[in-house]
Order: C-alpha cells, then structure tokens, then sequence
C-alpha cells in the first residue's frame, strides 16, 4: 500500500510553473478557487485534490495552479477562508518562494457585518465595510462600526 | 468624504485635547480629559448662567431615536452658553422620504458647527464623523455608546462619593442591549474600582464583544443574577431599564419583562452613604417610592446633565474654556 503522500503525488502531475496551495481546510478547496477570482485563473490550468490525509491536519485539500503566480493580494485573500495554507510559487519544477497566507490587518468591501442594526449594513450604499483583523488562530474580524466579530464559519459561510 | 483632524491615542492624551474633536465613545478620552471636563462642569454646577461665549456659534440637533434628557439637556446647554440651535426632525424632515445618513449629515455640515446625532443603529456617530469636518456628538448609537451618559454618570459619582475609584459598584439591569450601562463601565476602565458587579437575567448579560473589550481594558467583574447578592457591599447602584425597542424578538421581551426590581424595602438595607443611579426613563425596575430615600441620586443625575454637557459643548466648540 502506498504512503499517503505517495498516493497524492500519483494523483495529479508535477506542475512546471505555477502555484501550489497547500493545507487548505479539508473541503474548502472550491471555496478558496472561488476567492481567487476569475479573470486571474482564467485560462488556467487548475488541478483540485480534495480529502487528502495529512499528518498536521487529518485531512486537506490540495490546489495546482498552472502558468498562475498568484499575487500578494490574493495570498491575503486565501488567508480568509484557508489561514493555515501554504503557498508554493513553482518555476522550472521547482519551488522557487514559500509563502504563507496572512490574512489582511483590515478588509474594506469583502465582508459584511453580521449585525442588522450596524450603521455598515442599514447605510450600506453609502457606509463602507470595514473589518480589522482582532483574533489570527481562530480566525477573527471585528466590524469598525458595530464592534461585533465575525468567526471563521462566519467568513467562510460569507465567502463560500 | 471630507477630512478632519483627528486626535485620538497617546496625542490627544498629551495635549488633553478637547477642541474640535468627536465624541464617540468615551474610550476615546483619557482620565485626564475626564477629570479637566468635570472641573469645567463644575462651575458650570455653580453658576449656569454666567458664561455666554458660544454666541456665534449653532448646534444642530440630529435625533433619529426619541429622547427627553440628551436632547433637552443639549439644547438647555446651547442655548445657556449663547449658542443657538438647530433641530432636525426625522418625522418631519426628508429622512421620511428616505434619505440616506449621509446626505443628512452634509447638509447639516453646511449649516451649523457641530452636531448632536442620536441614531439606532452602531456606528452611525462614527460614520457620520467620517462624513462631516464638524464636530460630531455621539448622543447614542443603537446598543453599543453613550459617551456623554457616561461622562455624566462618572460626574455624578464624583460628585456625590467624591471620588470614582476605590468604590463597589453593581451596575444591574439589560447590559446587552443598553448603551448606558455598557458606556458606565467602560467609563469605569478610567478609574481604579474596588469591585464591580453586574447583575442581570442571563440574556442580558454583556455581549461578547463588551465583555472582550472590558476585559481588554483590565476591567474586572463578576456576574449575578440577583441584586440582594451584592446590596451589602455596593456604594454605588446603578439601575436601567430593559431596552423593549432593541429586542429583535418580541417574544424574548416578554421573557424577561419585569424580572428584575429594586424595590423601596430592598433599597433601605443597601450599604450606609451608598446612591442609587439611573440613566432614566424607568419602568418598573425602579418604582416611585425609592425617590424620597437619602440614596436617591437619579433625578440630581439628570439635572447635572445641563452643566455636564454645557461643559462638553464649551471644550469642544471653544470658548476660552477649552482644555
């Protein structure tokens, strides 16, 4: 029987140039494709390897991006609904930058207040959203205006 | 959205700078700002009249929420102090057609030099002084500030007991929902309590995000569900009433109507020299017969917010008084 890892490897190819996303949340990898964006992967080849076992995590979804290196602030953005992945930038085969997603000190326009009565959501064509980073593990956002927080499921849910 | 300057942090501590600057929250002052703000009030408290420096200037009245204290007491210290005032009125103002926060806030921008904003929802103060270059007065936003009550409040204990630290206070009643309560204890990180108590039915109790920030703060306290656990030992009694307009759900309103009461008999065994607040209006929380005992301190507590908030308006709008 093969090792786990060895099983993964089989499972999709080496990418020449690109980014691997690694660690994100078992289940999670169609979300965080998402967050990516369109215009940047379109065009590209994109390999998903999902409930994948992992010694730190139990399980974990996988992403290949090919002829993509993603840019700081979609590394951010990953960092909202994956805060433990890892991000390999591959050139010629090799990993050529780690990077791991730190999520963003402040979001304007990416989440909303989960509290109706925030001035960010009753005036919300005129009232920007804005959330500070308040918790990295779990993941936390505190609304600016109304001061509630919004937990991992809260973003995920919001983000999905 | 125009652009002011903003002192906020360890500057505005430095300069114990008042003028020109919003009142939000009162986490946004120091105790030293306090503290030069209730010496103002102070006189004020001596002689109301004396002063008319604010001659030139307007004050615009913004209530999107019923009021009888903030506002009249406002519009009382405005107009002792020479200012004249403007009053806007939702029901009768293009807000009924449905006019944004935003645009009200610049007109009203154009037209006087600071303004009072009381509105249910959070942050609406903080946005609208986003918004304006005058100075904005939080006069209560939703369930989350009270920054002048607090200012009160604090002026009041002070008063009365002569100093703010070193005293028990149980502060009791819809903590979840009510901005007083909330903006008392975050007044009372400013100091140095012997003891806090909060008392309140189990739904009321702080939210989350307050019990985070006090405790952010070094603010200690404990949590009860009955008045008679923390009576003997209470300098201080803080009461409010539960917030019936903020309940998302009828039904949970009527949950806790009327759970909670500090009645004449329960108030006659408080510790000797305590006093008994409340931010009023009340309900049934505090019936009438508690008025004629000594600890009564709630009906002085709304009268001093004419000097209290006289001395607001003369910090920040100037005057020759501003710290």
């Amino acid at each position: 029987m093969l090792a786990s890892n060895e099983a993964t490897k089989m499972l999709v190819t080496k990418i020449s140039d690109g980014t691997v996303i690694d660690h994100v949340s078992a289940g999670k990898a169609l979300s965080v494709l998402r967050l990516l964006g369109d215009p940047e992967t379109k065009g590209a080849t994109i390999a998903l390897v999902m409930n994948v076992r992992s010694s730190k995590m139990g399980r974990k979804d996988i992403l290949k991006v090919e002829g993509i290196e993603l840019s700081t602030e979609q590394i951010q953005r990953l960092a909202l609904i994956a805060p433990r992945a890892s991000v390999n930038i591959v050139r010629s085969y090799k990993v050529a930058a780690k990077r791991s997603a730190v999520p963003p000190r402040t979001l304007r326009g990416v989440l909303s207040c989960t509290a109706t009565t925030c001035v960010s959501v009753r005036e919300k064509d005129s009232a920007p959203s804005i959330f500070f980073l308040s918790g990295r593990a779990p993941l936390r956002y505190r609304c600016k205006y109304c001061g509630r927080e919004l937990d991992e499921k809260d973003i995920s849910a919001q983000l999905a | 959205m125009r652009r002011k300057k903003q002192r906020t942090g360890a500057d505005a501590v430095r300069k114990d700078a008042w003028k020109g600057r919003d009142v939000i929250s009162i986490l946004d002052f120091s105790r030293s700002e306090l503290e030069s703000l209730f010496a103002l009030a102070d006189t004020f408290v001596a002689g109301p009249a004396a002063r008319r420096d604010l001659s030139q200037k307007i004050v615009a009245t913004a209530f999107f929420e019923p009021s009888t204290r903030t506002r009249l007491s406002f519009t009382t210290a405005a107009l002792r102090l020479g200012a004249k005032v403007i009053d806007l009125s939702p029901d009768v103002s293009s807000m009924l057609k449905g006019e944004s926060l935003h645009d009200t806030t610049m007109m009203l921008d154009g037209y006087a030099d600071l303004i009072v904003l009381r509105h249910p929802s959070e942050g609406a103060a903080l946005l609208a002084s986003e918004i304006t270059s005058l100075p904005v007065i939080n006069g209560g936003d939703g369930s989350q500030h009270h920054p002048t009550q607090a200012m009160l409040d604090l002026f009041t204990v002070r008063k009365i007991k002569g100093r703010v630290d070193g005293l028990t206070y149980a502060v009791m009643g819809d903590i979840r929902y009510g901005r007083s309560a909330t903006s008392f204890l975050y007044g009372l990180t400013r100091y140095r309590p012997k003891k806090v108590h909060v008392i309140s039915p189990e739904s009321l109790r702080p939210r989350g995000e307050v019990v985070k920030a006090l405790k952010g703060l070094g603010l200690k306290f404990d949590q009860h569900s009955d008045i008679q656990e923390v009576m003997a030992d209470s300098d201080v009694i803080y009461l409010t009433r539960i917030q019936k307009e903020r309940f998302p759900d009828p039904n949970d309103y009527e949950k806790v109507k009327g759970s909670y009461k500090l009645t004449r008999e329960m108030a006659t065994k408080a510790k000797p020299g305590s006093i008994i607040m409340h931010p009023l209006p009340r309900m049934t929380e505090l019936p009438y017969q508690v008025d004629s005992l000594k600890a009564a301190a709630y009906m002085r507590q709304a009268h001093w917010g004419v000097p209290l908030r006289m001395a607001i308006l003369s910090k920040v709008m100037g005057g020759g008084h501003a710290g």
